[in-house]
C-alpha cells in the first residue's frame, strides 16, 4: 500500500474539512463527516486521482472507513505493477 | 410502420452548439408558444430529436451514443432551451436517467437500456417529487420492501416532467435501509400516470403525477449500489439535472435578449426607438452581462464534469443558482420592456416569464442551493 496514496486521500478529506485533525487510521464516519455529497466527492477524486474505476460492489462503507482503507480499495483496484 | 427517424435525411445531426443551433431555430423556436397553449410536445418533434441524436449524445461510443463531452452538451442544451424549456425539460429528465443507468447501472441492465435510451427509443422520466416532499429527498414515503426475490413498489410520486409520455422510470423509494434507485416501466401492472395541466411554467413539458399500487419488480430493478452510498445515485443525477437547468437558464436570458432587441429596434416611443432610451439600454446590456456570466459559470461546471473532478458538484450549485435567478430577473424584464405587447400572445417573452420562474424551483429549489452553497462554503473556509 502506497504511503503517497494515504497521503493524497488525507490530503483530500482535510481540504474538505480544515478543522478536522484525522490521520490514516482514523473512522471518518465515527468523525461525523460523511454525507451522500461527500460519499459522492470521495468516489470521484479517487477514482479520477488513482485512475481507477469503483464497481457498486467495491462500494461498501468498510472501504470507505479511513485512508487506510481507501488506499487498500486503490491498490485491489489498479493493475498490477511489475 | 415507418417512423420519421428512419426517413428524414434532411434532419440535421446535432453535435455542437452550431447544428443545435440550427436545429432549434428550424424545428422548436417556430412552434414553442403552440406547444405551450397545447400544453405538450407533438410527437413529430420528438421522432426529429430521435432523428437528431439529441436524446443522449453523451453516451459512450461502444454504447452506440455520440460520446459527446459535457461542456458540448451544456452547449446543446443551452440551445433547446432558448428555444422552449418544455423541450428541454424532457431532455433533462432523460438525460439523467440514461447517465444514472451508464453510470450505476450492471451490465445486464446498461445493455437492457443503455442503447434504447441514446437512440431516443425509450423515453426516460425521473421520479423523486411527492405530493409531501420537494427538494427534501429525505421526507420521500414511496417504499419499496423485498419479497420473494424481487421488490413490491408503493407510493405517488408527483410534478414528474415527462411523466406522460416517458416509457422509463427511475422512481426513488425508501428501502429497510436507506433511499434506493428503482427502474419501473412504464407498463409494470399497477403503475397509474395521471396528467397535470395547466402549469404556470413548462407547461409543455407533459408533467403527470405517477401513482404505484403494489408493483412487482425483479431483483434487477435496483439501480446501483445500496447501503451507505445509495444516496450518491441520487445526488449524481440530481447533479446532472442542474447543470441542464443551469444551461436552459443561460438559454432563457439570451432567448429574452434576443427578443427585447428584436423589439426595441422597431418599437417607438415619443418618437425615438426603443433601443436608443438609456432606461431600456441599461436592461439590455444587464441581459448581455448576466448571459455571459452565466454561461462562463455553466461552462466551468461542464469542464469539471469532464475532467471527473469532484469540485464540479459545488460549480454547478453556483452555475444553477445564478443562471436561474438571472433569467427570472430578465425574463421580467423582457415582458416589461414589451409592455401590453409583452402580456399576450404575440411575443414569446410572456412565455419565457412562466418558465423562468420554474428554474428557480426545480432540481433542487434556489433557498436549498444556497443553502449548500454556504455550507459547503463554511465547511472549506471557515
Amino acid at each position: 500500500m502506497s504511503a503517497n496514496t494515504k497521503e493524497q486521500i488525507l490530503d483530500f478529506v482535510r481540504a474538505r474539512y480544515p478543522q478536522a485533525e484525522i490521520d490514516e487510521t482514523q473512522d471518518i464516519f465515527a468523525l461525523g463527516f460523511v454525507n451522500s455529497l461527500f460519499a459522492m466527492e470521495l468516489v470521484m477524486f479517487i477514482e479520477k486521482t488513482f485512475e481507477v474505476t469503483i464497481p457498486n460492489d467495491e462500494l461498501k462503507i468498510d472501504n470507505f472507513r479511513s485512508a487506510n482503507t481507501m488506499a487498500e480499495l486503490v491498490d485491489r483496484l489498479s493493475p498490477a505493477r511489475v | 410502420m415507418t417512423t420519421l427517424a428512419e426517413t428524414a435525411p434532411g434532419i440535421l445531426q446535432v453535435t455542437d452548439r452550431k447544428s443545435a443551433r440550427a436545429f432549434v431555430d428550424t424545428h422548436i423556436v417556430p412552434y414553442a408558444d403552440a406547444y405551450d397553449r397545447q400544453g405538450r410536445v407533438p410527437e413529430e418533434l420528438l421522432e426529429r430529436m430521435t432523428a437528431a441524436g439529441l436524446w443522449a449524445p453523451f453516451l459512450p461510443r461502444d454504447t452506440g451514443g455520440g460520446g459527446m463531452d459535457l461542456v458540448t452538451l451544456g452547449e446543446v442544451h443551452e440551445e433547446v432551451g432558448r428555444g422552449c424549456s418544455s423541450v428541454r425539460s424532457l431532455l433533462t429528465v432523460h438525460t439523467m436517467v440514461s447517465w444514472a443507468v451508464q453510470r450505476w447501472g450492471s451490465p445486464a441492465q446498461r445493455e437492457q437500456w443503455v442503447p434504447a435510451l441514446g437512440r431516443g427509443d425509450v423515453l426516460a422520466a425521473f421520479c423523486l417529487s411527492e405530493p409531501g416532499a420537494g427538494s427534501d429527498a429525505s421526507g420521500i414515503a414511496t417504499n419499496v420492501v423485498e419479497k420473494n426475490g424481487g421488490w413490491v413498489l408503493n407510493g405517488v410520486k408527483k410534478w414528474i416532467t415527462n411523466g406522460q409520455r416517458a416509457d422509463l422510470f427511475l422512481v426513488f423509494a425508501r428501502t429497510a435501509t436507506s433511499i434506493g434507485a428503482f427502474l419501473v416501466p412504464r407498463d409494470s401492472p399497477g403503475v397509474e400516470v395521471t396528467p397535470i395541466e395547466d402549469m404556470l411554467g413548462t407547461r409543455a413539458s407533459m408533467i403527470a403525477e405517477i401513482s404505484f399500487r403494489d408493483v412487482a419488480l425483479g431483483p434487477d430493478a435496483l439501480l446501483g449500489p445500496s447501503g451507505f452510498t445509495a444516496g450518491m445515485v441520487l445526488t449524481g443525477t440530481l447533479d446532472l439535472g442542474r447543470y441542464s437547468v443551469a444551461t436552459g437558464s443561460v438559454g432563457i436570458i439570451q432567448a429574452a435578449l434576443e427578443a427585447c432587441a428584436a423589439y426595441a429596434s422597431r418599437r417607438t416611443v415619443g418618437g425615438s426607438l426603443l433601443k436608443d432610451l438609456p432606461l431600456i439600454q441599461a436592461k439590455l446590456s444587464d441581459m448581455v452581462t448576466d448571459a455571459r456570466a452565466a454561461r462562463l459559470l455553466v461552462a466551468e461546471a461542464g469542464r469539471l464534469k469532464d475532467a471527473g473532478e469532484a469540485s464540479t458538484i459545488m460549480a454547478t450549485w453556483v452555475a444553477k443558482y445564478f443562471a436561474s435567478t438571472a433569467a427570472a430577473r430578465h425574463a421580467s424584464e423582457a415582458v416589461q420592456i414589451h409592455g401590453a405587447n409583452g402580456c399576450g400572445h404575440d411575443y414569446p417573452v410572456a412565455r419565457l416569464y412562466r418558465d423562468a420562474k420554474v428554474m428557480e424551483i426545480i432540481e433542487g429549489s434556489n433557498e436549498i442551493q444556497r443553502i449548500t452553497i454556504a455550507s459547503q462554503a463554511e465547511r472549506e473556509i471557515i
